[in-house]
């Protein structure tokens, strides 16, 4: 094949992407570009902010997808919730606006390389792999057909795991308020603490 | 190129996944290693719904366990910030590196 070929093969394969595929590669971009500047920004606060883009893109990948439930709750739960608690306790913890410290270099080499050849690895195997679709036709994955799967008590019902998941979420629920009570006992009290009670008349706010 | 399949979209996962083992490989701060483990969590979730839609369209199980690993991971989000907090009030910091009572 010469070069000319090649780049009219190219230029039809660009032309005739469709939507939906373009869809799915500003998802991925969105998703990969969120992740990595996740992992490597040295604003904290920042690098939430890009968690953040990165799960809504998540989101959008259900979407894609057809599964609106869990898109709906994966913006619920990470988004509304995991992403506003980590900001929270970056505001609990931190100086706003403070630079990290860079890792060693040795470290962030090993580490990418790890996760490189990891990468390289997973994706050989899933090229080799053949995947067999089932055929079987499509059910709706609605709210309503979720709800009825995951409340039924027969065969195919997850009752029991969501029993456990709830007793799961309540011993945690227990557990954070155990474990961030402030133990206050008289005598003891540091200097630190009296000069915050000094200015704002209170020590409750940490 | 043109039809997105399976393999697109574990594509996505897998690199997800390796994302967040570098982030937790590098970061020495509490708060932004607990982002780590959420890509790495948000990455299996994509395979399950993936492997679901491609796979077992006539099955919904992939649904639930994303559904359960979401709960599990909300929980999780929860209980490691509370220690996260905890231990600031203890050492006035969150690197892993300042955290050291317990070794030996």
């Amino acid at each position: 094949m010469n070069s000319l070929q090649f780049i009219v093969i190219a230029a039809n394969k660009i032309i005739f992407l469709t939507a939906s595929t373009i869809i799915f590669y500003i998802l991925a971009a969105i998703v990969l570009g969120g992740g990595l500047l996740a992992v490597t920004s040295r604003k904290i606060f920042r690098s939430a902010i890009y968690l953040l883009f990165s799960l809504i893109g998540i989101a959008g990948l259900y979407f894609y997808m057809n599964y609106e439930f869990i898109a709906a709750v994966q913006i619920v739960v990470y988004v509304g919730g995991i992403v506003v608690l980590i900001i929270f306790s970056i505001f609990l913890t931190h100086e706003a606006g403070a630079d990290m410290k860079r890792p060693a270099w040795t470290r962030i080499i090993f580490a990418a390389l790890a996760a490189l050849f990891g990468f390289a690895l997973v994706m050989m195997l899933v090229r080799d792999n053949e995947f067999y679709p089932s055929g079987a036709p499509a059910v709706d994955a609605g709210a309503g057909s979720i709800g009825s799967q995951m409340l039924s008590t027969t065969e195919h019902g997850y009752i029991l795991p969501f029993e456990v998941v709830s007793m799961l979420l309540l011993a945690a629920m227990i557990g954070c308020i155990v474990i961030a009570i402030k133990s206050r006992t008289p005598g003891t009290e540091t200097a630190d603490n009296q000069s915050r009670r000094d200015a704002f008349g209170t020590t409750d706010n940490l | 190129m043109n039809n997105i399949g399976l393999e697109h979209i574990l594509f996505v996962s897998i690199a997800l996944f390796f994302i967040g083992c570098y982030g937790f490989m590098t970061r020495r701060n509490l708060i932004t290693m607990l982002m780590s483990v959420e890509l790495v969590l948000n990455s299996v979730n994509i395979n399950f719904i993936a492997f679901n839609k491609y796979l077992f369209a006539g099955k919904l199980d992939g649904v639930f366990f994303t559904i359960f690993i979401i709960t599990i991971a909300a929980a999780e989000a929860a209980v490691a910030i509370a220690i996260i907090i905890n231990l600031y009030r203890h050492y006035k910091s969150i690197d892993v590196e300042d955290a050291d009572q317990m070794r030996f």
